[in-house]
């Protein structure tokens, strides 16, 4: 029998995360802070709308695009909070979670052999995705005394000639780290110069706590280069809704909405419907998520520097990235130790690129409480295994 | 900083004053001193515990009173408020708009006692017109807590 597999996805590496979540998986009552998704329910006033039109038997399929009111109230939202301007005809695609949309992207604006530039540590899908889109992802390994943020000189030395694609992803995970005005403002020039598109993955847009997320396709001559990705799952907590979106420009959203046609048809109804709810009435309820989350980030940052393990302070998102190097120990071996001893999960900061080596992710997406007794657990920890 | 203060410990009033510094971003010092002015103040007026009471043996009877009053000359509806709001029985007294004037929840240890409180201390007095009570069979949420179920957390331990 011929093998039946492809080489090209049998030469994907597995998750990192997989490994460790059959070890955790295994463990009887361990606290885990390994999770990537809020601890929030959807708002119920969102869930209620979704039960409505199940109720009126909205059962059918959208167009390809998804629904006309949701795409309007996406662009609506956008420009009310982002100061992003799309069309909702032609440059709003409503997709799977931003997951789909990042695939979508990929597939739609890579050829064979170019290369797209995957800033580290990130979310696992970039590299996997632009493999299976034909491309050769590029690793830029960011750096711990940068607070993470991608530097101009990181950028200019990663681009060759076969550059066609950055991924840019902040608020990060799992760094927490965030790019601010000025921090993009000193690489659009290098974009444009250089001729590249971004794909740029503001899934946390709403979760960052310094100032307001600014998003770079807001630069002259940006808006024309890239592909916002954004979705419902960390700022509506609706994680298991399987919503997300696209915007840009018409050429791009048209081919990506052609595979999205062919593939997935359209988005879950039901969750179309609970979003359009989730976009009109939603933003108190954003707001009051992103205040709890505000007071763990710091609750967590003074814990970990008391403990001796240094953390930069991370403005997004819902993780914190502590240093370990101090303990002499990789990442993975603390985490599996930690685990056993203390029975706490954490993700070691390897899972999301080589050079996540030294650092572990922590959710704080847990309330209060749980945080607290997992940091007590750990502080023992560092205690008793340092030198 | 009073009002951070105030909604954060709206729904756990367990937080230290060096827990709640470190998550405001404030001094541990500056958090006590403004805790002890909201208390001071009467804008933080105790620190009671949400209790769900029908997991505990002892019975306890919650009851919900209409009350209609006659307003007093200069006093309104404050004087009469105040009168049965001393009892220790009432738990809430509030004003209302509509149909009757006062909302009056008591609670007991038996049916018997909540009735014979209403019989022979609130209707007779002068003020009070009449009286409608109302007995509570369950109680779901209080204080924006839920009282009933337990949530357990159905998130997978470790995803990306």
């Amino acid at each position: 029998m011929r093998n039946p597999l492809s080489k090209n996805v049998v030469n994907i590496q597995p998750s990192g995360i997989r490994k460790f979540f059959d070890i955790v998986t295994e463990m009887k009552d361990a606290i885990s802070l390994g999770v990537g998704e809020p601890d929030f329910d959807t708002p119920w006033h969102i869930r209620e709308e979704g039960i409505y039109s199940l109720e009126k038997g909205r059962t059918f399929y959208t167009s390809n695009s998804g629904l006309k009111e949701l795409r309007i109230e996406i662009c609506n939202y956008l420009h009310r909070r982002f100061d992003l301007q799309y069309d909702y005809e032609h440059e709003t695609l409503v997709t799977v979670g931003g997951s789909e949309a990042i695939d979508l992207a990929l597939r739609a604006m890579v050829n064979p052999g170019d290369e797209v530039l995957i800033p580290q540590p990130c979310y696992v899908s970039y590299h996997p995705c632009a493999i299976l889109a034909g491309a050769n992802p590029v690793v830029i390994e960011l750096k711990g005394e940068n607070d993470f943020k991608l530097t101009r000189s990181e950028l200019i030395s990663a681009i060759t000639d076969k550059t066609k694609i950055l991924v840019l992803a902040f608020p990060n995970n799992p760094t927490g780290a965030i790019m601010d005005y000025d921090d993009l403002k000193d690489i659009v020039d290098v974009i444009i110069e250089k001729d590249l598109y971004v794909i740029s993955d503001e899934i946390y847009s709403e979760l960052s706590y310094k100032e307001k997320h600014v998003s770079i396709a807001t630069f002259p001559g940006m808006r024309e280069r890239t592909i916002v990705i954004n979705g419902f799952s960390k700022s509506y907590a609706m994680t298991g809704w399987r919503l997300g979106y696209a915007t840009g420009p018409a050429n791009i959203i048209e081919q990506m909405t052609k595979i999205h046609q062919f593939a997935i048809m359209c988005a879950p109804t039901t969750s179309q419907y609970a979003a359009i709810e989730a976009l009109k009435n939603g933003d108190s309820d954003v707001e009051m998520m992103k205040d709890a989350y505000d007071k763990r980030r710091r609750f967590l940052v003074h814990a970990f520097n008391n403990m001796g393990l240094t953390c930069f302070e991370p403005f997004g998102a819902f993780y914190v990235f502590p240093c370990i190097k101090s303990m002499n120990m990789s990442s993975d071996e603390f985490a599996t130790k930690l685990l056993m001893e203390e029975k706490v999960a954490v993700v070691p900061g390897t899972a999301f690129g080589a050079c996540g080596e030294g650092y572990l992710r922590i959710s704080y997406a847990y309330s209060i409480d749980n945080l607290k007794i997992a940091m007590e657990r750990i502080e023992k920890f560092v205690k008793r295994n340092q030198g | 900083m009073r009002e951070e203060i105030l909604s954060a410990i709206d729904k756990n009033s367990k937080l230290s004053a060096a827990d709640l510094a470190i998550m405001l971003g404030s001094k541990e010092e500056e958090v006590r001193t403004t805790i002890k002015e909201l208390e001071d103040e009467h804008i933080i007026c105790g620190y009671p515990t949400l209790i769900n009471w029908d997991k505990v043996k002892r019975e306890r009877v919650t009851a919900l009173i209409e009350v209609k009053v006659t307003p007093q000359r200069g006093l309104g509806f404050d004087k009469i408020a105040e009168r049965i709001y001393q009892f220790d029985e009432v738990q809430s007294v509030y004003l209302m708009s509509g149909g009757f004037d006062l909302t009056v929840i008591i609670e007991g240890k038996t049916m018997r006692e909540v009735a014979n409180f209403v019989a022979a201390k609130l209707a007779p007095m002068d003020a009070i017109q009449s009286t409608a009570t109302h007995f509570v069979l369950k109680k779901y949420k209080e204080h924006g807590l839920p009282l009933v179920q337990i949530k357990q957390d159905e998130r997978m331990l470790i995803s990306p």
